[in-house]
């Protein structure tokens, strides 16, 4: 794909000085691609019908109050579509006049209308799809990720077990594509971070409904089964991206030892039993509004246009163009309740963060954790860092 | 005349220990505990902890009348403001503050005390006489640090999500002038002649420095930065800010970096970093600025800083973590 966007470094100067003469109105858009797929294991994890508009509900009041005081104004557009439909809505908002756009989406389709916005000069927000490849090979100029990428889960969870001194894993991963991704990513944690997988076994996708009466009857007799005889390990590593029987492996093992990754302890961009860091009034502020917990597509979906937000009170610009630039610089910065600041990779468009790690119940911890360094940012200790990248599209 | 004063002072004192329960001329901090749901009574001459109180549920900004008798408390969970009597340390009838109150600045005269509330997006003010609410103020996203002129003109909150100062005449309680810093802005202090303002940035890792008009205009000067060689850039959080009556000093609390930032007010640069205890957030001197006390949230106590010397010297273990903290004045008397 061709880079639509000139490199900008004048432009942030010279609207610093017009910033607070300026009424901006900011039109954005949340585009949610919405999926023919199995319930949940649990009903815990329905998926509420404003997931993701919610968190875009919460950017605009959080923005508008800032904007208030400027002369800006926010407003973003939401539309839900299915595959077929992601297209004529996407084009759509476009012929508004939006430039600015998150998908919730998953990687192909979230590839498609990248491209399609492309073709219009938009920029689009990641604020679902965790492919590393998108942070790589399939990386695009004009899509920025606040969606965690799978190796950047992988890595918070490969981390807090090596600090607690459990390098043998044994690897239970789905077989479905994206639990092989998944799977590939704790591979590469491990080799990262010095711990070692023992052995890996894969748990058959075999279909069929995920609700039946009883169904722990046969749970409790067989998953012990198919966890016996295994090596030595100090922790079992789920990689169940499709949630079909991570969920099931806790109290289920031959050999009882912690589970991690797609369950026990799960990492997390945001949950609703977060506290710390001053997260208590985002998640005050949102269920006030929402009436229901955050979940990470919400939070990503605000994160992406608060960063817009940002964009437009620090640099004075609404423009994909500008916006973009302004994101990517270093004057990006911007609070995350998670203890530190939030900024995007230069190298392939994804937002450098924290990562939780989560019980169901509590932050567990947050990683990266201490000892883990880097040379520019602990963060980048997390996901693919420059050298790993293919992504050429930011050069 | 001299010796005339004195004995006045004399029999004002031995006035005060026969009639209060407890010597009135002992200095006191008083350390609110956010987790602890306590107030730690610490004795600033012995340096030694008096007692601890029940302070309401999740205490946080605290602060004192100005003749030292009452404690101010923001108890965020109950969503009012406790108060409490500074010798007896009973519980005195308490005060609205609207909802989840965070810090607070009271002024000189004792009677408005101008609360964020920040879970509101409001900055509340409250006659503590009367206990009502005089009026509320839309401020940003997550108000939270509290400042005051000395001529009690102008009342600077900062909002944490909006990152703004924003400064509030206490006239007719609307905002005149609005400024950007940076990242989770904290706290804001004026110097004792309104003349420069100090405003924390936690996530930015920055002070940004403002020169005061005497119309109260605020210009932005300098962002101080910080740096510690073998700790994170990440971890160099400032928050509460402390300045000498004569300005010469600046001190910062750095939060998870565990150090408080000495700076020259003159010259506007980092001269030294002062080793306390974990997680340093709120500071406040002793009435002669003779020690600066700093609340260590993670380690549970405080630390004291000998102010001339620019260098710690004790710690005293408080309750859970401890938030904010401030020292009585005027003995209480």
């Amino acid at each position: 794909m061709q880079l639509r966007f000139p490199p900008l470094c004048a432009a942030i100067v010279l609207v610093f000085s017009a910033t607070f003469a300026q009424a901006i109105d900011v039109r954005t858009a949340v585009l949610r691609v919405d999926y023919q797929t199995q319930l949940p294991i649990s009903r815990f994890d329905y998926i509420p019908e404003d997931v993701g508009f919610a968190g875009a509900r919460l950017a605009d009041e959080d923005n508008s109050t800032t904007g208030s005081f400027l002369g800006h104004t926010y407003k973003t557009e939401t539309r839900a579509a299915t595959p077929e439909d992601a297209e004529a809505a996407l084009r759509e908002l476009l012929d508004q006049g939006i430039r600015l756009v998150v998908v919730l989406a998953d990687r192909d389709d979230l590839l498609r209308l990248t491209d399609q916005a492309a073709q219009s000069d938009a920029l689009v927000f990641n604020a679902a799809a965790p492919d590393t490849d998108l942070r790589s090979d399939d990386c695009r100029a004009n899509l920025l990720h606040t969606a965690l990428s799978y190796g950047q889960m992988a890595d918070a969870v490969a981390q807090f077990a090596l600090w607690k001194k459990w390098p043998r894993w044994l690897l239970v991963a789905g077989s479905n594509a994206g639990d092989r991704a998944l799977a590939d990513a704790y591979h590469h944690a491990a080799r990262k971070f010095g711990a070692k997988i023992v052995e890996e076994r894969v748990f058959e996708d075999t279909g069929g409904a995920r609700r039946t009466d009883s169904g722990h009857v046969l749970v409790q007799r067989q998953l012990p089964v198919f966890m016996q005889d295994t090596k030595a390990h100090d922790v079992v590593m789920a990689a169940d991206a499709t949630d079909y029987f991570a969920a099931y492996l806790p109290y289920h093992l031959w050999t009882p030892r912690p589970v991690m990754g797609s369950a026990g302890l799960r990492p997390a961009q945001m949950h609703g039993g977060h506290e710390a860091y001053g997260a208590t009034q985002l998640q005050s502020r949102f269920e006030k509004l929402a009436g229901r917990y955050i979940r990470d597509a919400d939070y990503n979906t605000w994160m992406a246009l608060r960063a817009v937000g940002e964009a437009v009170t620090r640099a004075g610009t609404a423009s994909a163009e500008g916006v973009r630039a302004y994101l990517l610089s270093e004057d990006f910065e911007l609070a995350s309740f998670k203890g530190q600041g939030v900024s995007f990779r230069p190298w392939n468009g994804q937002m450098r963060q924290q990562v939780l790690l989560y019980d169901d119940r509590v932050t567990v911890s947050v990683s990266p954790q201490d000892g883990f360094l880097h040379q520019n940012s602990p963060q980048d200790t997390l996901g693919l860092d420059e050298p790993e990248s293919n992504c050429t599209a930011f050069d | 005349m001299r010796v005339l004063s004195a004995h006045a002072v004399a029999a004002t004192l031995a006035a005060g220990l026969a009639l209060g329960p407890m010597p009135a001329m002992a200095g006191k901090a008083f350390v609110s505990n956010e987790r602890g749901n306590t107030i730690t009574v610490v004795d600033t001459e012995k340096w030694e902890v008096i007692t601890e109180f029940f302070g309401g549920n999740r205490p946080r900004g605290i602060t004192m009348s100005p003749d030292g008798t009452k404690v101010y408390v923001c108890a965020s969970d109950d969503n009012l403001v406790r108060v409490f009597d500074a010798e007896t340390y009973e519980e005195l009838p308490s005060l609205p503050s609207g909802p989840d109150p965070e810090l607070f600045i009271l002024e000189p005269s004792g009677t408005r005390l101008y609360i964020a509330n920040e879970d509101d997006n409001l900055v509340t003010v409250t006659d503590t006489e009367t206990r009502r609410v005089l009026a509320e103020v839309p401020v940003g996203v997550e108000p939270e640090g509290m400042g005051m002129s000395p001529d009690a003109k102008w009342v600077v909150n900062t909002s944490e999500t909006t990152n703004m100062a924003h400064f509030i005449s206490t006239e007719d309680y609307k905002i005149k002038h609005n400024v950007l810093v940076d990242q989770r802005p904290r706290y804001a202090q004026y110097t004792a002649d309104g003349t420069r303002l100090y405003v924390s940035s936690e996530i930015g890792g920055t002070v940004s420095v403002m020169d005061i008009a005497p119309d109260g205009t605020p210009t932005m000067i300098k962002k101080l930065t910080f740096e510690v060689p073998g700790v994170l850039p990440e971890w160099l959080q400032p928050v509460g800010i402390k300045v000498t009556a004569d300005g010469s000093r600046v001190f910062v609390a750095l939060g998870p970096a565990n150090r408080v930032a000495v700076v020259d007010g003159q010259s506007l640069e980092v001269i030294d970093y002062i080793i306390v205890g974990q997680r340093v957030w709120q500071l406040d001197f002793t009435p002669d600025e003779k020690f600066l006390l700093t609340t260590n949230g993670n380690s549970n106590d405080i630390t004291v800083i000998d102010v001339a010397g620019e260098k710690a010297i004790k710690s005293i273990q408080v309750g859970e973590q401890p938030w904010g903290v401030v020292t009585q004045r005027n003995g209480g008397s």
